[in-house]
């Protein structure tokens, strides 16, 4: 038992020697991956859609190229990387669909956040049907005939009730919750990622089966496979204000980028580029066609856009 | 571990047994027949009663706020927690500029030379060519950061397990309080272990290396304790007689004797820490986990597949050398271990790092990448076109998906949910108790109705559905080619370097080619946690009949019994331990890789723990990591041969 006390102390007193006795501030911890070799670094958070891709290439592309920075990019889900963004594991996101909860936390209340401005994307979630089959069968456009065709929307995931395909569980959604409380006949069934939703209704499309899906825009996708969007209750100011209660649409939502207050004020010319960053949705559309049809890498995408935009990124480096 | 004390009994003669299997079936149904009508009466239908569940979400959603307000606040965090995670921080950090430092052709002319010295040559030239290839796929950085951070990890997991196990070894109460929690915590999904520390870490390297100790500390601890208590009785009098100090004895006699023990805890620590590493991405590990988690949420299986397998090459690579530097030692001869080499290794390796400085060797260049992943998907594109569905005869993998999905999970599912909770729970331990004591038994039916109390009943038979589906799937095919196996030494030497090869690959690894080839649902997630828990049952399968005594073989065959009866009635008969053996591990094996299946839609509790990370819902996520505790703890109750087994594979 000797043997153990005495490592333990051993252990306790070089921890102390290393780490000095004082406090130590974990939510001020970079990663220890940052600024290696005296190179100045920028860590992106990247978010698993291919529309969120497309920025930080872009942005990772210029950063590299024009400001000479070396750029790290991680993959966090939205509402972990509020909190990455807070304790400066992460420098910046550049696409958020609007998290109220967490902005009033960090951005009002403990401004470890600070707002980055517009992206000049505006976004759209709603309820989509494929357009050939809303043709088909134009008043399935409205959510009070869904229930008339659930039957039609079955599959194995879904049981006795129709599907309501949703993508990735860290995606801001409601569709439980409106399911319940517009008393309709579906089942939601996440595919678990976007990619995988995409790969499910490109087979769905192939075969011209009909399919109801949890969708957005701006995406690439509605390109390949044209869509309709289903009616759902209008939406009113607050209306989801509870999430259990929620029975009515998505807002349209002018997408926001933030960023890491310690890294706004000292972050020089990339928290500067990054501030002004702001593009229109068919650029966004442009590189996302690239990186996801064209299954180019994200750097061979950015250099495309922007060896054809100077004009627009000339203006995010003044 | 009640059943521990068993492992000298010899199998009763099946008489007895039956009577005694009777016996307990007999107490049960007198139990059942006493509550289930109550239950049945007090508390109707199949799902677990709500009466009987204890919401946990309102006080671990208001846990979860209270830490996130004032981590940068509360003296618990300020003077403990956070010095623990700069501790992390810095370690990992100088780690990595230290690799960075030595470039490119330093890492691997070190990493050659010390594959030479204690694994020999063919090692070392397999060490530079992992390395080198792991440049070349552009994975440089990422493999770095992985390595960084598994040396930090490795390093604690080392000494907290060698501590451990020396507290276990030397003292016979703290190994009685030990035993059952190592025990416990080797057939845990690694999923599990990620939660609690992402609540108090945050998503982060800090959390990753720490989930990644917890994760690889106990085999270490095992494995010391096993080595201290294993010594030699003799020597240890002998040098006892010498009047020496028990300190004396532990550090000249005790630690030297157990060294073999010691170097296969570390060579099982690595494996396991690398396993963890990887899976660990999910809560920002980063390095090539990351890449891997990355490709996996656009389903971009080649460069999945560009990360995966410098993945692959670290951990066979490692695996190969750590297990040559344990035989070496455990073995007679101990040449080249003399300190004077090891001075000429540090110089060589001096030497070439310091010229790959001169030479601007550090970064990996760039135009010496090989891009795999075009091909690789223009590969899979040409798969999912051709043999995805409707392909004549045979259907295609996306319809053996959805026929397996229909047909076998969801029947399995719909039962399992059909039945009333009374009616799983009794059957849970009739199972137990049939197989070990009235301990285990109890343990497991505990640990089911916890599942019920936390609410999340209907998940758990989910996933328990598809746990089962794959592990008999594995069976079959483990059972058949493991008899192959034994029967044929042609066959066996055929399989043994890919079973090799397959049992030290990391959890993650397994997503990648079923994502490729059955695309997103419960079906592929069963598809992988098959194939990775397949070799293990192969492997305890021909060696528990290649160990059939050969007389009882000899006397079959003389009394002309064909080959057929003398598998049937003599070989499998007499090697029910090892079959039961290997039914265990199947399932600890497969329930760790369907919970990682909630990654690509396996759904259920793998899901949900997913949900609770993706959300920072961390009340979701906590519960159903708890009910994966209580199921992995059933599950190998249920399956618990009176036998232990040793620690092969992270389970």
């Amino acid at each position: 038992m000797r043997l153990r006390t005495t490592s333990a102390v051993a252990g306790a007193a070089a921890l102390a020697l290393l780490t000095g006795c004082g406090a130590a501030d974990m939510t001020k911890q970079a990663s220890p991956f940052a600024n290696a070799q005296g190179a100045r670094t920028v860590t992106l958070s990247v978010q698993s859609w291919v529309g969120a891709q497309a920025n930080v290439a872009v942005a990772q592309y210029l950063l590299e190229h024009e400001l000479g920075y070396r750029v790290d990019t991680v993959q966090v889900d939205e509402v972990p990387a509020w909190d990455a963004l807070s304790q400066g594991r992460v420098d910046a996101i550049l696409e958020d669909w609007g998290h109220p909860e967490q902005e009033q936390r960090y951005v009002e209340d403990k401004k470890t956040i600070t707002a980055g401005g517009d992206l000049g994307v505006t976004g759209h979630i709603g309820w989509y049907v494929p357009t050939y089959f809303a043709k088909q069968h134009p008043d399935v456009t409205d959510w009070k005939n869904l229930n008339k065709y659930a039957d039609l929307l079955r599959t194995a995931e879904s049981g006795g009730k129709g599907q309501l395909m949703d993508g990735s569980p860290s995606y801001v959604t409601n569709d439980k919750a409106l399911v319940k409380n517009l008393d309709l006949d579906y089942q939601v069934v996440f595919a678990g990622s976007e990619a995988a939703q995409i790969t499910q209704m490109k087979q769905f499309a192939k075969e011209k089966k009909p399919f109801l899906s949890y969708w957005y825009t701006p995406q690439w996708l509605t390109e390949k496979v044209p869509m309709t969007e289903v009616k759902l209750p209008p939406y009113k100011e607050g209306c989801d204000a509870d999430p259990a209660e929620v029975a009515c649409a998505y807002p349209v939502t002018p997408l926001q980028k933030y960023l890491n207050t310690g890294f706004a004020e000292n972050g020089g010319s990339a928290a500067e580029f990054l501030r002004k960053f702001k593009w229109t949705t068919q650029d966004q559309n442009q590189v996302s066609l690239l990186i996801a049809e064209q299954k180019l890498r994200p750097e061979e995408a950015a250099k495309k856009w922007v060896d054809g935009h100077e004009s627009v990124w000339k203006g995010w480096l003044s | 571990m009640a059943t521990l004390t068993a492992t000298a009994h010899k199998p009763a003669p099946p008489g007895i047994l039956a009577n005694r299997a009777v016996r307990k079936l007999l107490v049960l149904a007198v139990a059942a027949a006493v509550l289930a009508p109550v239950a049945a009466t007090q508390w109707p239908g199949a799902a677990w009663p709500t009466a009987l569940t204890v919401d946990l979400s309102e006080p671990l959603g208001r846990a979860s706020d209270w830490i996130i307000d004032n981590r940068d606040s509360h003296p618990l965090f300020l003077y403990f927690f956070g010095h623990v995670s700069n501790v992390v921080v810095l370690a990992v950090r100088a780690v990595y500029l230290a690799l960075l430092a030595v470039g490119w052709a330093g890492v691997t002319a070190v990493g050659a030379l010390v594959a030479w010295r204690v694994a020999g040559v063919r090692l070392a030239l397999g060490t530079a060519v992992a390395f080198l290839a792991c440049g070349l796929l552009g994975m440089w950085v990422p493999t770095m950061q992985t390595l960084a951070l598994m040396v930090v990890a490795v390093l604690a997991s080392v000494v907290v397990g060698a501590l451990l196990g020396l507290a276990a070894g030397l003292s016979d109460r703290m190994d009685r309080a030990l035993r059952p929690v190592l025990d416990t915590m080797q057939v845990l999904p690694a999923f599990a272990y990620l939660l609690p520390v992402v609540l108090v870490f945050g998503i982060g390297v800090p959390a990753a290396v720490l989930a990644t100790v917890v994760y690889a500390a106990p085999p270490m601890a095992r494995l010391t304790s096993l080595g201290l208590r294993g010594a030699d009785k003799e020597v240890l009098e002998a040098v006892e007689s010498l009047g020496t100090t028990a300190r004396q004895r532990l550090l000249t006699a005790r630690i030297p004797l157990a060294r073999k023990e010691l170097l296969l805890g570390v060579n099982q620590t690595i494996m396991m820490a690398l396993s963890m590493a990887v899976i660990a991405s999910v809560i920002g590990a980063g390095g090539l986990g990351d890449r891997v988690y990355q490709a996996l949420a656009s389903v971009d299986v080649g460069a999945a597949l560009a990360a995966g397998i410098p993945i692959v090459l670290l951990a066979v690579v490692l695996d190969r050398v750590t297990g040559a530097a344990g035989e070496r030692l455990g073995g007679p001869g101990e040449a080249g271990k003399s300190p004077l080499t090891w001075l000429y290794l540090l110089l060589a390796a001096a030497a070439v790092a310091v010229a790959g400085r001169l030479g601007d060797f550090l970064d990996w260049p760039d135009g010496w990448e090989l891009n795999i992943a075009e091909p690789v998907n223009r590969a899979v594109d040409w798969m999912t076109a051709h043999l995805y569905s409707d392909v004549p005869v045979v259907g295609g993998t996306a319809d053996w998906a959805a026929h397996f999905t229909s047909w076998v999970l969801n029947p399995l599912r719909d039962g399992l949910q059909w039945l009333p909770w009374w009616s799983v729970l009794l059957v849970v331990a009739a199972l137990a108790w049939l197989i070990g004591t009235w301990r285990t038994a109890l343990t497991a039916v505990l640990a089911m109705a916890a599942i019920g109390v936390l609410g999340v009943w209907d998940p758990s038979l989910d996933t328990l559905s598809q746990v089962l589906a794959a592990v008999a799937v594995t069976l079959v095919i483990g059972f058949a080619t493991g008899i192959a196996a034994a029967r044929s030494d042609r066959f066996e030497r055929l399989l043994r370097p890919v079973l090799d090869v397959f049992q030290t690959m990391p959890q993650f690894v397994y997503l990648i080619p079923v994502v490729a080839l059955f695309g997103v649902g419960r079906a592929p997630a069963a598809a992988a946690a098959v194939v990775y828990a397949l070799p293990a049952v192969v492997r305890i399968t021909a060696q528990g009949l290649r160990q059939v005594d050969p007389a009882a073989l000899e006397s079959a065959r003389s009394l002309g019994a064909s080959s057929g009866q003398q598998l049937r009635q003599v070989q499998l008969p007499l090697a029910r331990r090892s079959l039961l053996l290997a039914v265990n591990q199947g399932v600890v094996l497969v329930l760790a890789v369907v919970i990682i299946g909630g990654l690509v839609g396996g759904g259920a509790l793998g899901y949900q723990v997913v949900f609770g990370l993706a959300q920072g819902d961390l009340a979701a996520g906590l519960v159903a990591g708890a009910a994966i505790v209580c199921l992995g703890l059933m599950l190998d109750r249920v399956t618990q041969p009176t036998e232990r087994r040793t620690p092969k594979k992270g389970a």
